[in-house]
Formats: structure tokens, sequence, C-alpha cells
């Protein structure tokens, strides 16, 4: 994990200083002035989770970014896939004369690390380390890039009046079943109706490892199971009481932040800001694999995630925190 | 005919000695409250169809419109649907490519040649069943063997080639079913006179039967062709759930994956892009875009279906005109 | 949507053809496109087979497991178990509710078709079926969460208490705390399936010969009573062929479902409440999991399930017809 940092630490730097140098006839990158990042190439970004311990981390030569040709397929976490898709328009826009091509699929942290496992795709998204989830021989192979960190926010409908704080408590006694009705934490008189994430998502582990300490979630006919955001969203904006899980890409944008009522999580506003400062706790890495080193387009798009242009401006348009201040 | 003998059924019923009396009327009532019911089934299936597209048209009103259909798709405002429309097509073209030959070809054998005895007969058992067989298979099923068939042990990734095949795979017992079904339809006649006439079996398949089931083939082509236009399931798994950005339309590169007219790209088609809008979507829009994007589906259904049937019609009287 | 059935009822015209025993190359080229039919049919089973034993071969589940209701498939839980119980439990009631709405209308709307509509009125239901089959799943799904659920909920909010007047309360059916359930589930299918089951009932009604009806009206009885003790008694093999034709089309119906019944991995309790079936699991797990996981041979296992569900309803539907054809 350290080693990978350190390489994060050099290909920054390195990016700072020949993102200006981008091909010559191109518009330099819109948003990142060339002397910004050089500041304080900042050692570690505030991981609690065990980052992958990817072993074939070994500090090449210090790649640096600039623009490269090519055409790369991304696929695999909805979470991340906001950011990816809008970096991956940018750097096209960036970088106009190189004819890059980069698809971004979703699909799942799942997909996304057993396709580039599969070797069917450049670079797979995910949620989750992929030791988590690859037998251990497959995520050897793999290279983990850390991009950004994403958060998540506990939401509610809209009728849940009284209610704008849970505390990790709170949280446990209602996403195991304990409590039942909004009015034992303070709420309307309301039955509580739980839309989870499906077992298998990152969201729904991450949330399950951080905030209900692997307590085990309740279960039954009364409970919702959507599949992503979106259809979480929908589901709590269409039942009564009901309360789930989102991130804060989606809670924050306009099509969805003025149906949901996003609650505190023990006294702290689920805020990019309070992610970043560590102060908010319903949050993690957003990890970005490669299969064996990455070459070519893929490297460079990889490095091109880490640049001023996508850590400073688009991460915290899409409410992400950046990895690299 | 049965109009005919319905409107016989409808009225005689006192004028039968056997059906005199309470017995009688009650089941003359019985038989008015049937006709009543049955026609309110065709009537709840016309409600119900009609109630969708006006509520789609509404839904959609506002929302379509040139710009819609032909511009991209955007993050900020209502943005457009080109590339996942001309994905779907392209999409369609692709599966129509391998399906429509390859089912004409063995709507020939099960029409012409097709034995029903002997072994050729098990053969011809075989075939049904496993035309049966394909048809029943959820096409859920039918993505995932895409999946691990195309996309991880062929290697061709989430692309438009992967889908299609999926698709193929899907649709090729619809296809070859209505090919036979065109071709039966042809009248014996014909076949024996040509055959009289000295010419060979294939000569006739070819010069006789082909261009007489032309009408047939083509309502089968087109509404073969409305399945596979809808259809998420298969692709989800297969062709990828992205949104692509602007296509150039001048990138004739097929080997490109930016070029729009390559197979080896993933392709988000209209469908797959509802599903995708209402899991992962973005924007104030979102819900606005899919109720467009679901407009223009319904209205492609309805296109290929009606333009199934008039073409048949004309291209039938044209070919009997003849 | 007339060819459902044609291709169960072939027609002898072969034996006149006898003496084209010569295979020419065109015929071969035929052959094989016909043929190759097989050759996928073949290709899917290996793989979906493959895959979905999986779960037994590679990770060493008892077959006996996947017949229990635990679904606890995240190998870092305290008791792993693949119970796929409540996905085929959800699929069979889900799929069976949709056959007890659909079947009704869709037999009425096929007599309607045969017996009771004049032409123009065919005319104008026979392609507003064909329209019903084209609409995609994704757009039933999305009309059942933007119309069905939100009607559900807000109408059926409170208990329901189904009874008879001296006996009292028989059923007390929850109310829908959640539109998202089981009844939104079967509703969105009952009507894609409709224009299946009418269609296959309509040709076994359009295959009685008209000498029957005649007949039966010559006696003096009224067209309801001779769809009721002659036409539907004659087609009513061709009808379960129809009801078999719907149930395989709910059962692997993926997208429509998975939007509206908000997939909780329990067993069915309530027509108000929400289930979950095998192919909205699928839809929902697919993603998440990695290839070669256990939890996610479990869903290949889900696959071969339906698999045999579909080639289970062919093998059904082709011994009902050979029992009309041998009658």
């Amino acid at each position: 994990m350290l080693n990978g940092t350190r390489r994060f630490g050099a290909m920054i730097i390195a990016a700072a200083i020949v993102v200006g140098a981008c091909s010559s006839a191109a518009a330099t990158p819109t948003a990142a002035p060339t002397d910004a990042p050089t500041a304080a190439p900042t050692t570690a970004p505030a991981t609690d989770t065990p980052a992958a311990g990817s072993p074939t981390v070994a500090p090449t030569s210090a790649a640096t970014f600039k623009c490269t040709g090519g055409s790369i397929t991304v696929a695999g976490s909805t979470a991340l896939q906001p950011l990816v898709d809008a970096a991956a328009k940018q750097y096209v826009k960036d970088c106009p004369t190189s004819g890059a091509v980069i698809t971004v699929n979703g699909g799942g942290s799942g997909t996304g690390l057993s396709q580039v496992s599969a070797g069917s795709v450049n670079i797979g998204d995910s949620d989750v380390t992929a030791e988590s989830k690859l037998q251990p021989a497959d995520a050897a192979k793999l290279v983990d890039h850390i991009v950004a960190r994403q958060g998540w926010i506990v939401v509610t409908n809209k009728d849940v009046t009284g209610v704008t704080n849970l505390t990790t408590q709170q949280n446990i006694d209602i996403w195991t079943g304990k409590i039942t009705n909004w009015k034992d934490v303070g709420g309307v008189d309301m039955k509580i109706v739980l839309v989870f994430r499906p077992a298998s998502s990152g969201t729904r582990a991450t949330f399950k490892k951080l905030v209900l300490g692997n307590a085990t979630e309740a279960t039954g006919g009364q409970t919702l199971t959507e599949d992503s955001n979106g259809a979480v969203t929908t589901a709590v904006t269409k039942t009564n009481g009901a309360v789930s899980v989102i991130g804060f890409a989606y809670y924050n944008d306009p099509a969805n932040k003025p149906l949901l009522n996003g609650l505190q999580l023990d006294g702290v506003d689920a805020t990019v800001a309070n992610m970043a400062s560590g102060t908010y706790k319903l949050a993690a890495d957003g990890h970005m694999y490669s299969n064996g080193q990455p070459d070519g387009l893929t490297q460079m798009f990889l490095l091109y995630m880490l640049t001023p242009a996508v850590q400073g401006t688009l991460i915290p348009s899409l409410s992400y925190a950046p990895v690299v201040k | 005919m049965t109009a005919v003998a319905s409107r016989a059924a409808g009225g005689p019923g006192d004028s039968k000695p056997s059906l005199k009396g309470k017995a009688a009327r009650g089941s003359i009532l019985a038989d008015k409250a049937a006709t009543v019911v049955l026609w309110g089934t065709g009537v709840l299936v016309l409600a119900i169809l009609g109630g969708i597209i006006v509520h789609f048209a509404m839904a959609a009103w506002g929302v379509v419109s040139l710009n819609f259909v032909f511009g991209d798709p955007s993050d900020t405002n209502l943005g457009g649907v080109f590339p996942v429309l001309w994905n779907s097509i392209y999409m369609l073209g692709l599966t129509m490519l391998i399906a429509v030959p390859v089912g004409i070809l063995g709507g020939i054998y099960m029409a012409e040649y097709a034995r029903e005895t002997g072994i050729l007969g098990k053969l011809t058992t075989t075939i049904r069943f496993a035309e049966e067989a394909i048809s029943s298979v959820p096409s859920i099923v039918v993505g995932l063997f895409g999946l691990i068939l195309f996309v991880d042990n062929f290697k061709w990734g989430f692309t438009a080639l992967s889908g299609a095949l999926a698709l193929t795979f899907f649709n090729l017992p619809l296809m070859t079913r209505l090919a036979e079904q065109a071709l039966r339809a042809v009248p014996q006649d014909e076949r024996s006179a040509s055959l009289a006439l000295g010419a060979t079996k294939w000569q006739t398949i070819r010069h006789v039967v082909l261009p007489l089931a032309i009408p047939g083939l083509i309502t089968g082509v087109i509404l073969t062709a409305g399945r596979v236009f809808g259809e998420a399931a298969v692709l989800l798994f297969t062709s990828g759930i992205g949104t692509p950005a602007h296509y150039n339309f001048m990138n004739f590169d097929l080997t490109s994956p930016a070029s729009p007219w390559s197979p080896l790209r993933p392709a988000t088609t209209l469908s797959v892009y509802i599903w995708k809008l209402n899991s992962e979507g973005l924007g104030a829009f979102k819900n606005q875009i899919v109720d467009g994007s679901a407009a223009i589906l319904i209205s492609m259904v309805l296109i290929f279906n009606l333009g199934a049937r008039l073409l048949g019609r004309v291209l039938s009287r044209r070919l009997t005109a003849a | 949507m007339a060819q459902m059935t044609t291709a169960y009822h072939a027609p002898g015209l072969r034996a006149k053809r006898s003496f084209m025993n010569r295979i020419d190359a065109p015929q071969i080229v035929v052959l094989a496109a016909a043929a190759s039919m097989i050759f996928i049919v073949a290709l899917l089973l290996a793989f979906i087979a493959w895959q979905g034993i999986q779960l037994f071969v590679k990770d060493g589940v008892p077959v006996s497991q996947i017949f229990s209701s635990t679904w606890q498939p995240d190998m870092t839980s305290p008791n792993v178990s693949f119970g796929l119980l409540p996905f085929i439990a959800g699929t069979v009631f889900v799929t069976v509710v949709a056959l007890l709405i659909s079947t009704p209308v869709s037999v009425g709307l096929a007599l309607f078709l045969s017996e009771v509509a004049p032409q123009w009125a065919r005319a104008i239901v026979q392609p507003a079926l064909e329209i019903f089959v084209g609409i995609p799943s994704v757009v039933w799904g999305w009309l059942g969460i933007t119309i069905l659920v939100p009607f559900l909920s807000s109408t059926f909010g409170s208990d329901i208490n189904l009874g008879l007047p001296v006996v009292g309360t028989l059923i007390t059916i929850p109310g829908f705390l959640t539109g998202f359930s089981w009844l939104a589930g079967s509703l969105v299918l009952s009507i894609m399936i409709v224009p299946t089951i009418t269609s296959v009932s309509y040709d076994a009604f359009r295959a009685i010969p008209q000498e029957l009806r005649t007949g039966s009206l010559a006696l003096g009885t009224t067209r309801w009573q001779t769809i009721r003790h002659v036409l539907i008694p004659s087609a009513l093999t061709g009808v379960l062929t129809a009801v078999v034709l719907g149930m395989t089309r709910a059962a692997g119906e993926a997208l429509a479902v998975q939007m509206v019944i908000g997939n909780s991995p329990s067993m069915p309790a309530a027509i108000s409440q929400p289930v979950t079936t095998l192919t909205s699991q699928i839809t929902l797990d697919m993603g998440n999991t990695v290839f070669g996981e256990p939890w996610q041979d479990a869903l290949w296992t889900m696959s071969l399930v339906l698999l045999i569900i579909s080639i289970t309803s062919v093998v059904l539907v082709r011994l009902i017809n050979k029992r009309r054809m041998g009658a």
C-alpha cells in the first residue's frame, strides 16, 4: 500500500510537470494550472480500507502523463462511474489530437474485477479491493490505482419528518430490525421500510462494515432490495417511511436531492469536506484496477485521473474527494 | 365465416322449442352476459394499449423533438439520444445480417426438404425441438450465455458483435419459423407446375417458391426486427452499459472502437439506456429522457408492425397482379 | 403470433415428394442452416450446465442445499448457505398469480376474436396485440414503477380483510407498505403474457371444425352454451399449451419484474410484500460478483434452473400435443 501511494506521489509530480506540455497543438487541459500541484505530493490519502497490497507494485520508471492515443474500455463500479465517465470525456477534450477512445461501462464492481482479470477490459473499477473478491492468485495479477474517495449518505423519504441525524447505534438498531418505527428515533409515527442494495454490492459491504459493525441486517417480506443508486432513489421516493444509503454523487444530483432527506451520521454532516477530513466515516476508496502494470492509454488515463484537472476540479464538482491535494 | 355463424347464433334462441320457458330465458341471459364479457376483454386490451400510448404521448410531449432524436446525450440538460438510437439500429442491422439469411435457408429446409419419417424425420423432430427450446429460453439466460461465450471465452469484450450474436441466437428460431410459414403458404400447385416443366427442386424453390413467398418473408423479417429492437436483458451482459458521447459518422475505420460502424465497440442500445438511466441515471432530466426514449421505442414498434402489414399487403398485391 | 402453434402440428405435405431422394448441394446448405439451431441449443445447454454445476463440483456445495430456504452466499458470513428455495418459490408464486389473472382474460379474448368479434373489431384488436408483444420489457417495468407501484401503495396502504358477510374475515392481507410487491410483479407479467396465451388459444379455437359449431347451434343452444360445452372442451389441450407457453414467458422475464417486485431474498409471505425471483436475483447480483466465486456460481445454478424450467415446458407442450394428436 505504501508502495502504491509513493508511486502515485511520484506520478502526480511528473504529471503536473508534463501536463502543460501535452500534445502541442492541443489547448492545455482547461483546468490544469501547471504549477498548482507541485506544492505538496501528499503521501497517503486517508484510507481506512486496507488498500490492496498489490504485490506487483514496483515503482517502474516514473511515468509521466502525456496525451496518448489508442482505445481502452473501462468497466465496473456504478458508484465510480459518474467520475470515470466525466474524466474520460474530459480527457478526450483535453487531448483532442490524440484520437483517444475511452469507453466507460458500468456493470458493477464484480463485473469490473472479473473482466479486467479476464483481460476483456483494460481497467476494472471497484468499490472494494480485489483481494476481498477474487482468488488470491487472480488478485495478485491486478494493480490497484486509488483515484478518489467516495462517500455514502443515509437518506429517507421526504415524509419522514423530525429525523435529521442517526447515530451509529440507531443505524444498527434500524437496519437489524430492532427499531421498526421512526418515532423511536425521534421522528413521526411511521413504519420504517428498509431499502437495501444487494448483499453483493460494494455499497452494502462498506455500510455494513463501517456503520453496522458487521451486524446481520434484517430480512423478510417488508424489506426491499434495489440494484443501483437510481433504483434505490426511486424506491425510497415512492415508499412512505423508506430509508436507504446512496452515494454522494447521486444524492447531490439535481434529479435526486429534492426528493430525499439526507441524514447526518453521528451528528456529522455528509459533506465532501467532512469526508475529506475524515470526520465523516461512511466513505471508502474508489479503485481502478489494471491487469499488470498499465501501459499506453491505460497508463495515461490512470495518470490523468490523478492530475489536477481531475483531482482539483472534476472530483469536487461530482461530490467525490480527491486523493491528491 | 365465423362472423356469419356467430351472427346466426345470436338470435334464434327462442324460436327453438327446446329453449322455451325460464331455463331458456336464463340461458339467453347468460349468453348476453357472456357476449358483453367477451367484448369487454377486447375493449380492455385496446384500453390498456390506448392508455399506454396516450401516457407516453403526454409524457413525451415537450421532450421528444428533432433535437432529442438527433442530439447527443448530455449531463446537464435534456440532450438527445441519437448515439443509443443509432446503436439500436446498428445492432438490429448486424443481427439481421446473420439471422435473416440463416433463418430463411433454415425455413427452406423445414418447408421444402424436411421429412417426417425415417432418420431424417428424427432430425426434423430434433430441429423443431431445438427451435422451440431456444424460443422458450429466458432472454437473461441467453445474455449470460453470450457473456461467457463471446465476452469471456472469445475475449471480444462488451461489443456490438457479442450482443448481436447473442441476439441472433435468440431470434433465429423465430425467423426460421416465420420463413417456413411464408414458404408453406405458397400454393402446392405452383411447385407442381414448375417441376412438371422439368425444373429441378432447387430451381423451383429459387425461381418460383421464394419470389412468391417474399411478402410473407418480409413480414417475418420485420416482426423479428421488432423483437430485436426492444430487447435489453440479452444485451445487458454482452454489449455493454455506457453512455456514448458523440459519434463521428465519417470514421469508417471498422477496426477503430471510435467508429460508429465498427462491430468491435461497446454499443448501448435505447432499451439498455432506459435500464441504465433507471439504475444509474444522473441529471435533472433523467425521467424525461426515459419517457422520451420509451416513447421512441414504442413508436418504432408501431412503425415496425404497421410497416410489416402495409409492405406485406402492397407486395402481395403487386406480385399477384404480375 | 399465429405462428406459435403451427410448429407443433406440421401438415404432412412431405409424402408427395418422396421422389426427391437425391441429396444435392442446396439441400446440404439449407439443412445446415436449420440444423444450426440444434448446435446452438447444444452449446447453450453445455455452457450453462457446466457453469451451473460448478457450485456443486468446484465449491463442494451439496445438491440438497439448494432446496433450503436460507440464502447466505457471502463467504465471510458465519453460516454460508446457498438455498435457492426463496427464488424458486418466488418465481413459481409470481408466475402462478400472473397466470390466474391473465388466463381468463386471454382465453376470453381468444374467444372474442374467434367467435364473437365482427371483422372490423378483429382488424383492430389483432394488430393491437402484436404491438403489445413488441413493447420492450424495460418499458413495462418503467410503467410499473411510475404508475402501478405508487397506485398500489397509496390505494391499499392499510390491511385488507377479505371475508364473507356471515362468516367474517377469512384472510387478512397486510397493507402495501410499499408498492414494490409480489402483486405488482404478477400484474406486470399478466399483461405481458396476454398476447402469448391469446394467440395460441386463438389458434386452438380456430382449429375446431366449423361443423361442430353449426351442429351445436342447430340443436338450439345459445352461443355461450356452444362455447362452454363444445368449443372450450375441444380446444382444451390447445388452451393448456397456451398457458404453459405463457408460464414459460412469465418465469423467464427478468427486467420488468426486477423493477417492480422489491427483490426481498426471503420466502414469499404475502401478496402485498416484496418477493424475489430467479431472474431478478441474477440481475441484481451478477454485476457485483466475480467470475468463479461461489456466489456467482450459485447465480449460474439459478440460470440452469431457469433453463431446466423452460426445456421442461417445451417437453410438456409436446406431451400435451401428442395426446391431442392421439385422441
